[in-house]
């Protein structure tokens, strides 16, 4: 029973965490403050892989995060890039 | 025994993710809200990762976790630096209680070089007035 709250505490963490990102992806007044929030997103993203992992007992979830954090760090490399060669 | 130590840092993972998404929603510039996700953001999905290379207890789950712990923690702080860089370039502008900043003037903007010596006016990034929704308190 304890332990079936404090998953949803997890889940529910996490949630919050998502919903705050997004609403910085939303207003953030400049591009770097949305690619921040896109890469903070795409981080938290891997962490809810791997509770969803656990609580299923799926241990290929885990290979899904592993690419998801090459391609979130390609993306904000390109973003960066992008953004120095636009001044 | 083990379950109760996998949810343990399960929680302080994600209360470490929550800190990263209040974090760059509530900082009042660009450069406070990086120094939030790039360190709360990795440090919480690290030990979540952890959490789960524990819970598995396996060989191949072990050598996928250090793998994932390893890449997250090199690729984040790179992946910020190059983002707070071509910020300062773009002329992001800074938090109004910002009480010194060791880069203004230093920049060159049609190199992209730091010069030692202050570079003239008109190479300096240019960078805006302070935008809306700067206060802490909105």
């Amino acid at each position: 029973m304890i332990v079936e709250i404090l998953w949803y505490v997890i889940f529910s963490f996490l949630a919050i965490g998502f919903i705050s990102a997004f609403i910085r992806l939303a207003k953030g007044p400049h591009l770097p403050d949305r690619i921040i929030s896109l890469d903070l997103i795409s981080i938290m993203a891997i962490g809810f892989f791997v509770a969803y992992a656990v609580l299923y007992d799926q241990s290929s979830f885990l290979d899904v995060s592993i690419i998801l954090a090459i391609i979130t760090f390609l993306g904000t490399v390109a973003f960066a890039y992008y953004l120095e060669r636009r001044v | 025994m083990a379950e109760y130590i996998i949810l343990g840092i399960f929680l302080l993972g994600s209360f470490l993710v929550l800190v990263a998404g209040i974090g760059l929603l509530r900082m009042p510039d660009l450069f406070l809200r990086m120094s939030a996700t790039a360190k709360a953001g990795t440090l919480g999905t690290g030990l979540m990762v952890l959490g789960a290379a524990i819970y598995f207890n396996e060989f191949a789950i072990y050598t996928r976790a250090i793998a994932l712990i390893a890449f997250l923690f090199v690729t984040a702080p790179v992946a910020a630096h190059m983002l707070g860089r071509a910020a300062y370039f773009d002329g992001v502008p800074l938090w109004k209680g910002t009480i010194q900043d060791d880069l203004r003037g230093h920049y060159k903007v049609t190199t992209h070089s730091l010069e030692e010596e202050i570079v003239p006016e008109k190479d300096q990034p240019h960078v805006e007035d302070e935008a809306d929704g700067f206060e802490i308190n909105e």
